[in-house]
């Protein structure tokens, strides 16, 4: 683990501790007129947006699903590597809405959340190569796993806010690789080495490949781990986990409670992380300790900032920011030195750290929160 | 056995089954002290609010209000004495529990929910009477009539309050008096039996002040509530007070009408000052 990336980390969670609590309203000091509150024209405009989304989200999974047939099969437009590459966006979304749940909707800060990923990745992993089950009967196994220890993990957690917080979930992500590599589960799972999957075939005889079907799962699953987080956070208990977020002590004289509030909401981001992790580790055919060292944490905590902290929206731009940008960064920095010839070598990960830094001072509310806001500019013309 | 005639009797509280005896009154405060270290905020502390009645809570800055504020809120435990809601003691409730036991309270600071709209707040405000739990309101099985109730009880007091052009609007940059009017509408979201107000006429101006007077008088008959009510501005308290307790530096100076209370000479000393002595 290197130095930089802790930095990297320890301004990362500043940053989002920042944005808690200035909120996004802060961020631009608008006028209290009727029309002038850009920031929040996504959260607040509930009624509006679900209209819009009820028509909006099942066409856009109709586009996403039929992509397959227009595009795919066999010498299509896309190909089995780049439908991977679209899984592995949807699986990180997962992740990062999961970590929303938690950071951006509770309040609750988490450095840690690449642990409950491992998490459910080796559940899946077990399952499949010990126990012989079927890939999809992983999920809810993953999801159940998840769940407890998210929970029990929140309880002690109670006790501590902001920075501590971050430091305790810090402890958690660095530990779990860790515990991974212990002699004595080896037999489980599998030691440093760790578990080689199979890629499942498509059923049915259908004409897809592996890539085709999983993304299909994919798909279906983010649509369904996104429905379930839309309608809790338009409900009682969704309502209680914002009041706890944005006022502690006033959501508990409403009669909230406020401890069970945190600890089920800190199991049920580990449940979507959890999930999202099972779901890499089929897609991705290998699970080792070293996959889930502390960068992704960081990396998950970035995507849920520069997506859109409380953003739901923004957990997709995030997943992708995740998937394409940390992945490519690398490749990117190495071609733009050989193309522009620059007299010094770029470290490795420049264009990630110039790209993080103008989108955290352009887009102080994450690329959701921009984009609301150039649109709510664009209609006050 | 007592027939319970003034309360609604709802039995969510925790505590013992006394049912509330016709007459006696809706909370009753006995001989609290709370001492923080060596300071005693509150000294042995009574009185009794009748349902139905507006009472005022006077007292210099630091008197020891808010402590006892918090003291019904549950937020702090008072080192002595006992606090009952409907004659039963409400000191082994946790503070969550406060809400569904029909207290219902606002913050001298004014402790919104500012990143959630105007509506929301008030819809957390019935929380305490309402149930979706996590995996219902997740698989949206069967919450939809109680949402329903929610929103259309949310709605009501958004109207009561005249708040409805600002519903949809985060609550954090709106302007203070209307702040105040939501905060005051989400206390009345559970239907509380009593209702704690903390300050309300606080960074009012003159006009602002009047019309809140019309307010709590009118939240009193309307929404059928008994109102404590924590101030500073005098003329506030007397105008809509039907009964003023007075307390200085923690103990209580004079109990009492309006007038009465203002013609104490403890209560004048407190507010005024004392002659030198020589």
């Amino acid at each position: 683990m290197s130095t930089p990336l802790q930095k990297t980390a320890i301004a990362a969670a500043q940053a989002v501790n920042d944005l808690m609590r200035k909120g996004a309203v802060a961020v631009e000091p608008a006028p209290a007129a009727p029309a002038a509150t850009p920031a929040m024209d996504v959260a607040t405009d509930a009624p509006a947006m679900r209209k819009r989304s009820r028509v909006l989200i099942p066409a856009l999974l109709v586009l996403a699903a039929g992509s397959l047939v227009l595009f795919g099969g066999k010498g299509g437009l896309i190909s089995d590597f780049q439908y991977l590459q679209l899984s592995l966006i949807l699986v990180y979304a997962i992740a990062v809405l999961g970590l929303n749940m938690l950071t951006g909707f509770n309040g609750q800060i988490s450095l840690g959340h690449g642990a409950f990923f491992a998490l459910g990745a080796y559940t899946a992993a077990v399952m499949i190569e010990h126990y012989n089950l079927n890939y999809l009967a992983t999920l809810p196994a993953a999801a159940v796993f998840c769940f407890i220890a998210g929970y029990l993990f929140g309880l002690p957690a109670l006790r501590l806010e902001g920075h501590y917080l971050a430091l305790a979930t810090f402890a958690l992500a660095t530990a779990v690789p860790q515990i991974l590599k212990y002699k004595h589960i080896e037999g489980l799972t599998g030691g440093v080495q760790g578990i080689n999957l199979i890629k499942p075939e498509a059923p049915f005889k259908l004409a897809l490949s592996s890539d085709q079907w999983m993304y299909l799962v994919v798909l279906a699953m983010a649509a369904l781990m996104f429905w379930l987080a839309r309608n809790l956070l338009d409900s009682r208990p969704g309502r209680a986990i914002m009041a706890i977020r944005d006022q502690p002590l006033a959501a508990l004289t409403m009669g909230i409670n406020t401890a069970h509030y945190k600890a089920t909401t800190f199991g049920i981001s580990a449940l979507f992380v959890g999930i999202a992790g099972a779901l890499h580790a089929i897609i991705f055919e290998y699970v080792s300790p070293d996959s889930y060292a502390f960068s992704l944490s960081v990396a998950i905590l970035v995507g849920a900032v520069v997506g859109g902290i409380a953003s739901l929206p923004g957990a997709l731009i995030g997943g992708a920011f995740v998937q394409v940008i940390d992945k490519y960064a690398d490749a990117a920095t190495k071609q733009l030195t050989a193309m522009v010839h620059l007299p010094i070598d770029l470290e490795p990960w420049t264009i990630y750290g110039i790209l993080l830094i103008t989108l955290v001072y352009v887009m102080p509310s994450g690329v959701a929160g921009g984009l609301a806001q150039l649109k709510a500019k664009w209609k006050r013309r | 056995m007592v027939a319970s005639v003034h309360s609604s009797g709802r039995g969510r509280a925790v505590g013992s089954t006394l049912a509330n005896v016709p007459g006696s009154p809706l909370l009753s405060v006995r001989n609290v002290t709370v001492r923080f270290g060596g300071i005693v905020a509150l000294n042995g502390v009574s009185f009794d609010i009748a349902e139905g009645t507006i009472v005022g809570l006077i007292g210099p800055n630091g008197a020891g209000k808010t402590t006892l504020f918090n003291c019904l809120s549950r937020l702090y435990q008072p080192t002595e004495g006992d606090i009952k809601f409907q004659g039963r003691s409400i000191l082994n409730a946790p503070s969550h529990a406060i809400a569904g036991i029909g207290m219902g309270r606002t913050f001298q600071n004014v402790a919104l929910f500012d990143r959630m709209s105007v509506l929301d707040n008030v819809k957390v405000g019935c929380h305490s009477v309402s149930g979706a739990g996590f995996v219902r309101s997740a698989l949206g099985i069967g919450t939809r009539a109680e949402e329903a109730r929610i929103e259309a009880r949310a709605r009501e007091l958004i109207a009561f309050m005249d708040l409805l052009p600002f519903q949809s609007m985060p609550a954090g940059p709106l302007p203070f008096p209307i702040r105040k009017r939501v905060e005051l509408a989400r206390a009345l979201a559970s239907g509380p039996q009593l209702l704690l107000l903390d300050e309300p006429a606080a960074g009012l101006n003159h006009s602002e002040v009047d019309t809140l007077k019309g307010q709590i008088k009118r939240v009193r008959d309307l929404q059928n509530v008994t109102v404590l009510l924590v101030e500073h501005h005098m003329s506030l308290v007397m105008s809509v007070s039907d009964k003023v307790v007075a307390i200085d530096f923690g103990k209580k100076l004079a109990e009492g009408t309006p007038a009465e209370v203002q013609r104490n000479p403890d209560v004048v000393r407190a507010y005024l000052g004392t002659e030198a002595h020589t």
